[in-house]
């Protein structure tokens, strides 16, 4: 109990003498910044202005023990860091100098009495290394969900819904599918149908080079959940060895609607839906 | 819960709330098909816009409501079935398959009248 009243003391005054010193320490810190080469990608102003941030957020941490203003502040500053490129090396890189330099700080501060520096170094050292560690995990956090909306952002942009006439949707698509890509396309073609009232789907798979069983089970699921929606899917441009694959799952052909390629598909829908496309006289 | 059965000329409506049980499952198949006699009926549209599950006994009752109905010589039409319903029977294998489906009450409706002047 006392040790921790201590400590608590210990804290307090390591507190007060950073917030004396704060004008001299940031500024030696930010001079670290810049001789280790760190946060390159921002203007001298902007680091300043971070730093000040950082520098207050840190000794209020050490203040209240709390870390959670901290976090949230970690991730505030991650998201508007990350878009300029910052890495993760320089985030941890400065918040380590920062703990250098104020350790720095109170060895010269407390030189003469080796017994009090060590009782202030107890105090200070988890703490400061609970910082370090909230604000680099803050960091990568923030970057791991970055990365995932950029990664459903893609997946949806990939993959289009277009609607070409009155009921009629197509959906190209290319490249590889993954499980996790088929059952996203499903839930936006799904939801298309129902957007846009379409009664016929064309799904081109031209662009498709291969696909496994559990992608063609997904494929022939995606026909038939459209079916409960009240629309037709037709299927162009399979490659010969989905078709191979179609075939030897066993897929029944009876369900699948196909077609050659995507001109036929359209074609096909064209008539399904009841319309007829005539030439006009010639151009003159 | 009874489901409510709605005349609208030749074609009775039928429309599910949310949370039918199997008895009101049932219910609905022998209050459907008595129905379809007393009024002579040429179709049925069977709405189950609010319901956000379909489960394995539901799907088989949707069924033999089409079945007993067709052998009055009407037509059933399921609509109303919602994208995450529709996604989830399919991965449980419960298609309905030999059902008619539509998207909604008015694309139901207009399956309807494009059968009955095809099988006038």
């Amino acid at each position: 109990m006392a040790k921790r009243d201590e400590s608590s003391e210990l804290l307090r005054e390591l507190v007060a003498h950073l917030r004396q010193n704060r004008t001299q320490l940031r500024e030696e810190w930010v001079g670290r910044i810049s001789e280790t080469r760190l946060l390159t990608a921002m203007t001298k102003e902007e680091i300043f202005a971070e730093a000040t941030s950082v520098y207050d957020s840190y000794v209020e941490a050490l203040e209240t023990e709390t870390f959670e203003a901290l976090q949230a502040y970690a991730r505030n500053l991650s998201e508007r860091i990350i878009p300029r490129g910052v890495e993760t090396h320089e985030v941890v890189g400065i918040v380590l100098l920062l703990r250098d330099v104020l350790a720095r700080s109170l060895f010269a501060k407390y030189q003469t009495d080796f017994k009090k520096l060590n009782r202030i170094l107890d105090a200070y050292e988890p703490a400061a290394n609970r910082i370090a560690n909230t604000v680099a995990v803050g960091f990568v956090q923030e970057r791991e969900r970055v990365i995932r909306q950029q990664q459903e952002a893609i997946r949806e942009l990939s993959t289009p819904v277009l609607q070409v006439r009155e009921r009629l949707l197509i959906l190209p698509i290319i490249g590889v599918i993954d499980p996790q890509r088929a059952r996203q396309l499903t839930e936006q073609l799904l939801r298309g149908i129902r957007t846009n009232r379409a009664k016929v789907v064309v799904i081109d798979i031209t662009g498709v080079a291969a696909m496994d069983v559990t992608v063609a089970n997904h494929l022939v699921q995606t026909v038939e959940a459209s079916r409960l929606l009240g629309a037709t899917v037709i299927v162009t441009g399979l490659s010969p060895e989905i078709a191979q694959t179609l075939v030897t799952i066993g897929v029944d052909l009876g369900k699948m609607n196909t077609v050659g390629d995507l001109q036929g598909g359209i074609e096909q829908a064209e008539r399904l839906l009841g319309y007829k496309v005539a030439a006009l006289a010639e151009p003159s | 819960m009874e489901v409510p059965i709605l005349k609208q000329g030749a074609v009775l409506i039928a429309t599910f709330q949310a949370a039918l049980s199997d008895a009101d499952l049932n219910q609905l198949r022998s209050a459907l098909v008595q129905q379809v006699v007393r009024f002579r009926s040429r179709g049925v549209i069977v709405d189950v816009t609010a319901m956000d599950v379909m489960d394995s006994f539901a799907s088989r009752t949707l069924r033999e409501i089409a079945h007993m109905i067709r052998l009055r010589g009407a037509e059933t039409v399921i609509v109303g079935i919602q994208p995450e319903v529709a996604f989830a029977m399919v991965q449980l294998g419960l298609t309905l398959e030999g059902v008619a489906t539509a998207l909604d009450l008015e694309e139901g409706l207009a399956y309807l009248n494009q059968k009955f002047k095809t099988t006038k």
